[in-house]
């Protein structure tokens, strides 16, 4: 079981949906077809401390969170964040 | 394709003096008898400060790279390296199945000219890899998976692979083990049965490759980490990125300079493709699998199930091997828990219930280097010199031989080979994927 420690209090892994790699996402209007590909496919996968998002399938909510992906150590949960930059 | 004119002359070379000495059955009760020590397979030779060609990796891929350069290419200044010791990664943690029932024309194509090179592999390396083309069903248990199952026969079909799709009823008598009742909460509802797969014995296969590249004087160097790729001439920090080209690597041995540089270090690829400034597709997340105590041969093929996440095999000595999906986030920790073995045991038991009273012996983990598309990298990259022969996910080890053919002609002429054009790292640019998954993941 791996117990993540979400904005909501700490929850197993099989509550939350996996989104991947925290990245944010290029303006479509001006994105170069280079910038496009690299949001949608290129990864950083490091072995070691890496922010990601994750969904938690409770609350319906994204959040972020800091992983070590050697050791599973996780740390500062995030609040999600609206369209407008403000704290849900 | 024992009979086949290139294996022919493989074997008449082979007995001219072109391969390592043979073994044979006399050479064996010779030794069983004296109680010689067997000779060393491969030579411990120090660390060379300049090579032709190195390669990162001491896996299936590396050493069947390795391999085809020397054999097919002539090119012997050839250096595999590895941070561990050779098939420590995924070559030595995979189930051992092979088949090449896939999903696309372009790897319905390629994953057969591997299975090509894998029936003839015990006589063109001389070491019995035991190949047992015991056959291969995946079972359908939804409306969906039957679709998939019949879209996938009709593909392999058209170019000449043994593969149909079979009722519940052939199923039982081929696996009579196998619950096919339809009380059950996902009842078998047919099978894509697959007569040329089966599984072979992966650590032979590793051996063997490093045997023949050995005796043509390729260099394997175990317990030599890379540290970092060195570069010149590209648009990112120290020379390196696109626009470049490679100089040679640092290794926890001091430096190698080279021209030629291949990464075969499937889930760690990412990090060492990072040491020459490529980003790839890739994400690396575990393989969990487990195999049991021994018993009676019961179970004569190889069989999976994607709505369950499992598939079963058993092995010559009578243990069962399970392998399941892969980890559903990023993870480079192979431990396991008890959380996994008991979704394992209970799917298994779903379709096996006669097996409840079976122990499991143990469990380990591999890492899968996963691409959106579920095909592999291959080729050159955007620095002159990079190869890459990564994004093996799961299906790396049936792939190996046909990798290391194609990466060595590649390597050799300077030209991508037909057979791996479509597998290119630049498909992710133009939108020209391989959609695999239909074929080649378990869980979906």
């Amino acid at each position: 079981m791996l117990l993540v420690p979400t904005p909501f209090g700490p929850r197993n892994a099989s509550d939350l949906r996996y989104v991947g790699e925290a990245t944010s996402r290029p303006d479509p209007d001006t994105a170069t077809p280079e910038a496009w590909r690299d949001y949608l496919y290129l990864e950083h996968n490091p072995a070691g401390w890496m922010r990601e998002t994750w969904y938690d399938r409770i609350n319906r909510v994204y959040f972020q969170v800091e992983r070590n992906t050697a050791t599973n150590e996780f740390r500062n949960p995030t609040m999600p964040v609206t369209k407008h930059g403000k704290q849900a | 394709m024992a009979g086949s004119p290139t294996a022919l002359i493989r074997k008449t070379k082979a007995k001219l003096g072109g391969g390592p000495p043979r073994y044979s059955a006399a050479g064996l009760v010779r030794r069983g008898l004296s109680g010689d020590p067997w000779p060393r397979v491969w030579r411990d030779v120090d660390l060379k400060s300049s090579y032709d060609v190195v390669i990162i990796g001491g896996g299936v891929h590396g050493l069947a790279t390795a391999y085809y350069l020397a054999t097919n290419h002539g090119i012997t200044n050839v250096a595999v390296l590895d941070k561990a010791y050779l098939g420590s990664g995924g070559s030595g943690r995979n189930t051992a199945i092979v088949r090449s029932n896939y999903l696309t024309p372009e790897g319905v194509a390629f994953y057969d000219r591997s299975l090509s090179l894998y029936n003839t592999m015990s006589t063109d390396l001389n070491l019995n890899v035991m190949f047992s083309e015991r056959g291969h069903m995946t079972l359908a248990h939804t409306d969906g998976a039957l679709r998939t199952m019949n879209w996938r026969a009709e593909v392999n079909k058209l170019q000449g692979i043994n593969s149909s799709v079979i009722t519940p009823a052939e199923v039982k008598k081929l696996a009579p083990s196998l619950d096919v009742g339809t009380d059950s909460r996902y009842p078998i509802l047919g099978a894509l049965y697959h007569p040329p797969g089966g599984t072979i014995r992966h650590d032979a296969v590793v051996w063997g490759y490093a045997r023949g590249a050995d005796h043509r004087g390729v260099e394997m160097h175990q317990k030599t980490e890379v540290l970092d790729i060195l570069c010149e001439g590209g648009e990112g920090p120290d020379g390196k990125g696109a626009g470049g080209r490679v100089t040679g690597v640092r290794t926890s041995r001091g430096d190698i300079s080279a021209p030629i540089v291949v990464n075969c270090t499937a889930g760690w690829a990412s990090l060492i493709s990072d040491m020459a400034g490529v980003k790839l597709p890739i994400h690396t997340r575990p393989l969990q699998a487990a195999v049991t105590e021994p018993v009676k041969v019961f179970l004569p093929t190889v069989v999976v199930s994607g709505s369950l996440h499992v598939y079963v095999s058993q092995t010559d000595r009578g243990e069962l091997v399970f392998g399941a999906s892969v980890d559903p986030f990023n993870n480079y920790n192979v431990g396991g828990s008890l959380e996994f073995t008991e979704e394992l045991a209970g799917h298994v038991l779903e379709l096996m219930p006669g097996i409840s009273k079976m122990r499991l012996l143990r469990q380990w983990a591999g890492l899968c280097d996963m691409t959106p598309d579920y095909s592999p990298v291959m080729g050159t990259t955007p620095v002159d010199g990079f190869y890459v022969d990564v994004g093996w996910g799961t299906y790396g080890f049936k792939a190996g031989p046909v990798s290391g053919e194609a990466m060595a002609e590649a390597i050799a002429t300077r030209q991508t080979p037909k057979i791996i054009a479509p597998f290119g790292l630049s498909r992710f640019a133009s939108g020209a994927l391989v959609g695999e998954k239909g074929a080649a993941a378990v869980g979906h």
